[in-house]
This record gives C-alpha cells, structure tokens and sequence, in this order.
C-alpha cells in the first residue's frame, strides 16, 4: 500500500491548537470533535471480580453503576458533551455476545440522560485485540480475528458511536526490541509488520463501520510506545528510545487513517499529535488525569493539542468523593471547561504554550509533543514513499531535533542518554534502505518468530 | 590467589569475549571453577542487580551481563564436581489464566536469571495444571505469578488453589505482583509474598529461601 498523506495538515504552528482539527468529526447528535470543543472523555474499568458466564449479570451491574455516576456528574456539571470509552476486558471479546451486552446496558443508560436531561454523549467501543497467546494461529484467520470481527460488528450494532482498538500487529517483536533497544527491530516490527498488520485489520473495521452507520476512530501505539515510555519513566531503558519509538509509532498509527478511520484518535496514543499534523484528524489524548492508571511525564503537554481528553481508565472503587470513575469525569470536566473558556477569550495559544513549556524541557518525549517540533519532525516523515521509509525517517529527524534540543538548552538529557543518542544513530544506519532486504534480514535473525501468521515470508 | 576483579568487571561491562578470555586464564591457572563462578562471575552480576536498583544500569545492560556471565559459566560449568550447584534455586514465572500481559513478568523473570536464579518462564495465560506440572518437572521452589487486570486478580486465587488441590502448595513458597496488587491481596489469597517491582521480587525470593 502507498501511504496517502503527502502534505502537512497544519503548516501555520499558530493553526494547531487544541480543540480544533482540520478535519473536526460531525457527529449525529451534534457534537463536533475538533471544532472548537475540548469534550471530556470517560473511560473506565471493572473493580476486582472475575467475567464468568455466572459473573455476567454483576459485570452489567457494574458498568450500569458507572454509566450512571459518570452522566450524573455530566448532568450536574453542565458539560457541553462526553465521550464514553469501554475498553472491553478481554472474556468480552473471547464472547463477543458479553462485549455486545456491555454495549446495550452502557448506551441504554446514556439514552436515559439525554433523554431526561438533553446530556449529548457519545459511546466510543474499544475491543480488546486478542491476536496474541500461545493459541494463535493466524492473524486473519481462526478464532482470535473471528472474536475480535464479531464483537466491532456486534458492538457497532448495539450502540457504539465510534469503533476503535489497540492492536497487536508486530507486538511481540517490539516488545523484544525494547528490552533489548534494539532499533532496527522496532523498525521492522512496526514500519513493516505492523504497518501491513493494520492494513488489513483496519480496512475491516472500516467496512464494519461504514456497514453499520458508525465513525471508524483510529488506534494507538498503547503496547508500544507505551510500553516503551513506562519502561523509560521508570529508568529501565533509555528515554530517548522511548521517544524514538513515539514518533516512528506515528507512521503505524496513522494507517488507521490511511484506510478511512476518521478520529478521534484513541487517548493513549501520545503519537496521536503527529497523527494531528499530518492528517487533520482529531484526537484524544490523557496526560495528568491519567496518573490514576499510570504515571507520565507527559502530564500537561498532552492536553495542548487534545480534542478530548481522557483520564485512559479508572477503575469502580469507592474514594472518599465518590466512585472512582464519576471523580476522573469531574476532573476532566473542570479542565476542559478551562480550555475551552481560554479559547472563548482567545487565550488558546497562550494556554496551549504554558502546558507545554510546563513539561517539555524535562523528557524527551514531552519534547517531541511540542507543537513547533511535531511539525518539524512531521515534515520530513511525509517524505518517505512508504511505511519503511518514513519509520525510519521519524527516527532519524528525532534524533536529529532531540541533540539539537539538547545543545540549544531546550531539553535537560544527561550523558547517558546522550550517549545513546549516539548508539541509535548508528543501529538506524545498519538498516538497508531495500525493504526485501532488511525484511529477510530480520526473518533470518528472528527464527522464533512464525512471520507466516501475517502472511510474511 | 587469582585476581577476579578484572573477570567481574568485565561481566558488569557485558563484554562476554572478555569473560571468556579471562574465564580460560582462570581454568588454566588451576583456580576452583566453583570459585571461578561464584568470586568472579557472579560476584560481577551481584554488582550488576545493585547498580540497577539504584537506577545505574539499564535493562538492556543488565541483559547484557547476563548473557556475558552465562557463557562463562557455561564454560566452566564441566569442570565442576558432581552436585555443585551453581544456582540459588528454580523459579516458575508466568502471567494467569487469561491475562495476556508479558513484559513485566518477563522482566522480573529476567531480574531473578541475574541475581543467580534458574527461571522457567511458562509465558502469559497459564493455567494452574501448567504451572503444577512445570513445579514438578523443574522441581521449583518458586512460583511467581503476574496480572495486570483487576479481573484476573482472582486467578491468582485459584491457582494457588491447584496448586494446593494437587499438592505441591507445601513444596513451593508463592509469590504474587503486578499492577493492581497490594499486600492485603497478597494476605488474603494465601500468597506467601508480593513485591512491587522486579528488584523487590528478588530481594523476596532470597528472603523466603533464606
């Protein structure tokens, strides 16, 4: 596949804020994501129990409970629209009827409140991407794609708005390459297996939507630059990888919108900013209300370009405020009703820039989030003809603006990482510029790897 | 007597041709193999698992170590007498049933490996038969147990309830951790330990064995 987008969807740094895209979502209910509002969105998980055929009935209650808690708080506080996210666990995409299930009670409850009380919401559905396990088969053929197929199209059949996920297309190769910081392989598993990867599992989750009257939304990078961007945060492995890896997950990411996903964009992909510059797509991001699932150096810098704004997953446990969930909606509703009271005064620069000179000079990856230096580095991936080239491409230009950063005093790095700079400088320029080539190369360097499960060979 | 400083550092450096090389002067020199791994070899690692406690080593460098200081004790390894050990004990490590998470069980399996443990990874979604029949046939004396999802905590749970209904719970100490576990979880469930970190399971593992 040729990548489409050949253009930056922002050339003026001052265009790209948050709350406004290039290419906003109109949504049936009125809602427009990226048109000017920063909308809140919810997403939350089961306490501690187990999913049973038995457990059914209580996991319902429990979404039921939640769904209530988090509308209420959206009733009292006015808010001018939500988003609801379930990511479902995964026994509801092992039974996609339990995963549609979840959807009907969830949606059914949100019907009640915009009925009652005019509150517009809308239901993003997430199924878990179970193509992974010893089990596994095939990933487009057998039980696991089969699962994952038939809960999208039983979840956009029952009331999902918005279809999304976060696949696993190459993840097994990543996770080596980041426990290793071994560069190239983080190429190959994400600029070719899994760029192919979501090729084909986009272009169904496409079909499905546009089958079913629902907005295909996009994907994220959650096991892997995630997964990269922990192990940094906790002193495990470079940060500089972690933020390498950020930006070449952009080029993965994107081809959600390469096959016709429109956005938002799934909260926990950070590289979602880059997916912002080049395609006009909006996005959800979570930064500080997020640290009830997991810390991030990202706390504020995230909100600068969001669309939505996500606290990624919060699981029904009591506080003393009241249930988990309905206190992360109060706390994305009071931020988002600053942003957009900010935009109404014309301050949203000016906001926009104090959250991200309020991280950026302390991480590498705060730094790659920087509106001025997503565009720069944006700009020369776009250059690349294909999903190989511009990973690597995203890598090199990051190396190149985070040394620069360095010595101009934009960013505070140790000799460490700058030293590692150096070494994934040199592991990128190992990798030959012929895709055929370096994809025998690494098959033949990865023997327990099956590629064939991805039609690779 | 031998100089092990410049075998131990080069484990710490992860530079396994050095290893070899002064491993083989070692070996020549008529030192003890036993002592060859346990004053050079893991004397290096032990300096290793400290320097990334305290946030001095990366994983990829501490994996380097690893792989330096197990190719020299696989060199010296056949010239040990009969019934000398050279591990501190058998782990078996795995991700329960249904959960499908692998890199934070993967490197704390990776922590125990350094600091002298023989781990058997049994991979993510293990039943508790798989981890029973793994125990028997390693003869470990450690189970280690990983979630990530407050709903498969309870797997945890059942697991170690296998492992009892097929008894080989009072041959095995069991410890438990991942993201949504606490040490009241830990009491509750009859897990033996938890720690919150791969350098803290360690530290657990040698204080149970201990």
């Amino acid at each position: 596949m040729t990548v489409k987008f050949t253009e930056l969807a922002y050339t003026n740094v001052d265009e790209f804020v948050y709350g406004f895209a290039k290419k906003p979502v109109k949504c049936a209910n009125g809602m427009v994501i990226g048109g000017g509002t920063v909308y809140p969105e919810i997403n939350m998980t089961l306490p501690m129990m187990s999913i049973t055929e038995e457990t059914m009935p209580k996991v319902l209650a429990q979404y039921e409970e939640m769904i209530h808690g988090v509308c209420s708080m959206g009733v009292e506080l006015k808010v001018p629209g939500m988003i609801v996210e379930i990511e479902l666990l995964p026994p509801c995409t092992f039974n996609p009827q339990w995963g549609i299930d979840v959807t009907k009670v969830v949606k059914g409850v949100m019907k009640e409140y915009e009925t009652k009380f005019g509150l517009k919401s809308l239901l993003r559905m997430t199924p878990v991407d179970v193509r992974e396990g010893k089990a596994l088969k095939h990933m487009y053929k057998g039980a696991e794609w089969d699962q994952v197929m038939d809960t999208m199209k039983g979840c956009a059949a029952n009331g999902a708005d918005f279809l999304a996920i976060e696949s696993v297309g190459g993840k097994h190769l990543h996770d080596e390459s980041v426990m290793n910081i071994d560069l190239p392989k983080a190429v190959f598993s994400l600029g070719i297996v899994g760029c192919r990867d979501m090729i084909i599992l986009w272009d169904e989750i496409v079909k499905i939507s546009a089958a079913n009257n629902v907005i295909a939304s996009g994907d994220t990078a959650c096991g892997f630059a995630n997964t990269s961007m922990v192990m940094g945060h906790k002193n495990f492995i470079p940060k500089v990888f972690a933020a390498i890896d950020r930006v070449m997950c952009a080029v993965r990411t994107m081809v959600a919108v390469e096959c016709g996903a429109v956005g938002p964009d799934k909260d926990c992909g950070y590289e979602g900013v880059y997916l912002k510059a080049i395609t006009g797509t909006p996005i959800s991001m979570e930064g500080r209300v997020a640290a009830c699932a997991h810390s991030s150096a990202v706390g504020n810098v995230s909100l600068a370009l969001a669309d939505c704004w996500s606290n990624e997953s919060v699981e029904n446990v009591r506080l003393l405020g009241n249930m988990a969930p309905t206190v992360s909606m109060e706390q994305l509703i009071y931020d988002c009703r600053q942003m957009n009271v900010a935009t109404a005064k014309g301050l949203a620069l000016q906001m926009r820039d104090i959250l991200v000179e309020s991280d950026n000079k302390y991480d590498p990856t705060a730094y790659i989030m920087t509106p001025s230096v997503v565009l720069k580095i944006a700009g020369e991936i776009i250059k690349g003809k294909t999903h190989f080239e511009r990973t690597k491409i995203a890598a090199g230009a990051t190396i190149t603006e985070l040394r620069a950063a360095v010595l101009s005093g934009f960013l505070e790095l140790g000799p460490k990482e700058m030293k590692y700079l150096d070494i994934f400088e040199k592991q990128l320029k190992s990798i030959p510029a012929d895709e055929a080539q370096f994809t025998a190369d690494m098959i033949k360097a990865n023997p327990k790897h099956d590629l064939r499960m991805y039609d690779i060979s | 007597m031998f100089d092990f400083s410049g075998l131990s550092n080069a484990v710490i450096a992860g530079d396994e041709d050095v290893v070899l090389d002064l491993a083989q002067q070692a070996i020549n020199a008529k030192v003890d193999p036993l002592s060859i791994i346990n004053d050079g070899l893991i004397a290096g690692m032990n300096v290793v698992g400290a320097r990334f406690k305290v946030n001095d080593m990366y994983v990829p460098e501490v994996l380097m170590s690893a792989a330096a200081m197990k190719a020299g004790v696989a060199l010296v390894k056949p010239l040990l007498i009969s019934g000398e050990v050279t591990t501190k004990g058998t782990v078996v490590i795995g991700t329960v049933t249904g959960d499908l998470h692998d890199i934070g069980k993967s490197l704390v399996g990776m922590m125990m490996e350094c600091s002298g443990y023989a781990v058997i990874d049994l991979g993510v979604d293990v039943s508790g038969d798989d981890f029973v029949a793994a125990i028997k046939a390693n003869k470990a004396e450690i189970v280690a147990l990983s979630c990530m999802l407050t709903t498969t905590m309870l797997q945890m749970k059942t697991t170690i309830e296998v492992l009892a209904a097929q008894g080989v719970r009072k041959d095995v100490k069991v410890i438990i951790g991942g993201a949504p576990i606490t040490q009241e979880f830990s009491d509750n469930i009859g897990s033996d330990g938890y720690a919150t970190d791969a350098a803290g399971a360690v530290d657990l593992i040698t204080k149970l064995l201990n």
